[in-house]
């Protein structure tokens, strides 16, 4: 009888994906933290229009590859990345990029909500007057849309002028998505965006990601695995630098191909 | 690997030790309501008839015990299939203890009638080898070997063929002795709850498939014509 033996699970598997579909490519990517190489030979597709969830331990390097994607690590001295990142065909780690222009494009949200101490209007208009000179009344419509795609709109549209950081920490949040996506980036990126949150401002926080990812790229770091189960359409698991399994969400929560996987989601490990 | 939690692994195991019990009080169930009919014994079929209640009642409990630890737990991969399929191959279990008191009761009815031995002998072929089938996959369950379940799945057709045997054989007694047909069709419907029986030992192999590989049991092996259910 033609049965292949059920137990002989391969170390890696990482699905393929039509590279029309792709928007984000990472390409054999490296990092380094001075002398500590924290990403090793890691390649995954990121595909358009689709959230794509990245988990694993503390320390496997999710976030790592997170702040690799808009080059935040070239912030600081001594980080090094080798690879190709490729977005709409170009690598952004080649020379001559336009670190600014490249984080216009991508967006990021950080942890724990970092609203700017000023009024809610000024926080999501900021970013865009640094890149765009729009009329008062198109950037109070700018403004509008974001809250609104940021499902933070009804709550505060009748105190836009009072400060940002006189909202609850969800709404401080979700401000911070409506200025990620007030200067109308194609990626967005997010690490671990709820993990400060409660229940129901994290719901708020995924329903909102579930409206964004019909028009933008998503990749979310996240160490709480419903949460990647329930919004992401691809799943890649990390472990000690390595990305270790990667495909579609309902295979891997079902039936994850590696062993490393498997244990992590189900608890035997991590 | 255990669980970094240990009193998820603790649960999962209490559910497949709740099953494995009641998949041996179902085989029991079987083979005896099986020899009730052959060997006449109105005290044996009565019993089995009180028996099946517990498979109730297990059934129920493993069903809380799933539920629960799905609500608690939020199981995963192999945890999430392993919980879902101990739903289900209960269920099947109390269909099979549902047809085994059935088959009892019917042998209080046709002990009170004249015996017919060569069709008893039929029925008793069949009964033995629905049995067989059933605790070959309740190895399968407690051995966890995949290749023992598609094995079951894979003689299907026999059970069927019997019952189509016994079903022209019936016929054939009927015909030539209406006195008998009280007790024919009985049999009948005995010969069609074994076969019934043997369908449940299909479905715990093909749920058991799904639960250790994650694939349907039908990827194992192209499906042929013969293994089509007869249609009676």
């Amino acid at each position: 009888m033609a049965l292949s033996p059920p137990h002989a699970a391969p170390d890696i598997s990482v699905a393929q994906m039509d590279k029309s579909r792709v928007k984000l490519d990472v390409q054999n990517l490296d990092f380094y933290y001075g002398n500590s190489h924290s990403l090793k030979g890691v390649s995954i597709p990121f595909e358009a229009n689709a959230v794509t969830a990245l988990i694993g331990p503390s320390g496997c390097g999710k976030s790592t590859l997170l702040r690799t994607l808009n080059r935040m690590y070239a912030l600081y001295p001594g980080h090094k990345a080798t690879g190709k990142i490729m977005v709409d065909g170009e690598d952004i780690l080649g020379p001559g990029v336009n670190l600014s222009m490249l984080r216009a494009k991508i967006g990021m949200v950080f942890q724990k909500p970092t609203p700017f101490p000023m009024s809610i209007f000024d926080n999501v208009a900021f970013g865009v007057r640094l890149y765009e000179a729009l009329s008062k009344a198109e950037m109070a419509d700018r403004v509008e849309e974001s809250l609104r795609r940021a499902a933070l709109w009804d709550e505060v549209k009748d105190k836009l002028l009072t400060s940002g950081l006189g909202l609850s920490g969800g709404q401080q949040q979700r401000l911070c998505v409506a200025r990620c996506i007030a200067v109308k980036p194609e990626i967005l990126l997010l690490d671990e965006p709820t993990s400060a949150l409660d229940p129901i401002s994290s719901a708020k926080l995924e329903e909102t990601v579930t409206q964004l990812k019909s028009d933008y790229t998503i990749v979310i770091v996240t160490h709480n695995l419903g949460q990647a189960a329930r919004l992401s359409k691809y799943t890649g698991f990390m472990y000690l630098g390595e990305l270790v399994e990667f495909g579609e969400t309902a295979e891997m929560f079902t039936k994850p191909v590696t062993t490393r996987a498997s244990d992590y989601i189900t608890g035997r490990f991590g | 690997m255990e669980h970094t939690v240990r009193a998820y692994d603790e649960e999962l195991d209490a559910m497949t030790a709740e099953l494995a019990r009641m998949g041996g009080l179902a085989e029991a169930e079987v083979a005896d309501a099986v020899r009730a009919i052959a060997s006449r014994d109105t005290a044996l079929a009565a019993s089995v008839i009180v028996r099946d209640e517990r498979l109730d009642g297990l059934e129920m409990e493993i069903e809380r015990k799933a539920v629960r630890l799905i609500a608690l737990r939020q199981p995963v991969a192999d945890d999430l299939r392993r919980t879902v399929a101990a739903m289900k191959i209960s269920m099947n279990l109390e269909r099979c203890g549902d047809l085994a008191k059935n088959i009892a009761k019917r042998a209080l009815v046709i002990a009170e009638s004249e015996p017919v031995t060569p069709l008893t002998k039929s029925i008793e072929r069949m009964g033995e080898l629905v049995a067989a089938r059933l605790k070959d996959v309740l190895d399968a369950l407690a051995s966890r070997e995949v290749d023992q379940a598609v094995a079951v799945w894979a003689q299907d057709h026999e059970v069927d063929e019997h019952y189509d045997a016994i079903f022209r054989e019936l016929l054939t007694y009927m015909m030539g002795d209406p006195r008998m047909i009280t007790a024919c069709a009985h049999l009948l419907f005995v010969a069609k709850n074994l076969e019934r029986i043997g369908d449940h030992a299909t479905n715990i192999a093909e749920i058991l498939h799904y639960e250790m590989t994650g694939r349907d049991i039908t990827a194992a092996r192209p499906k042929s014509d013969s293994l089509q259910p007869s249609g009676l």
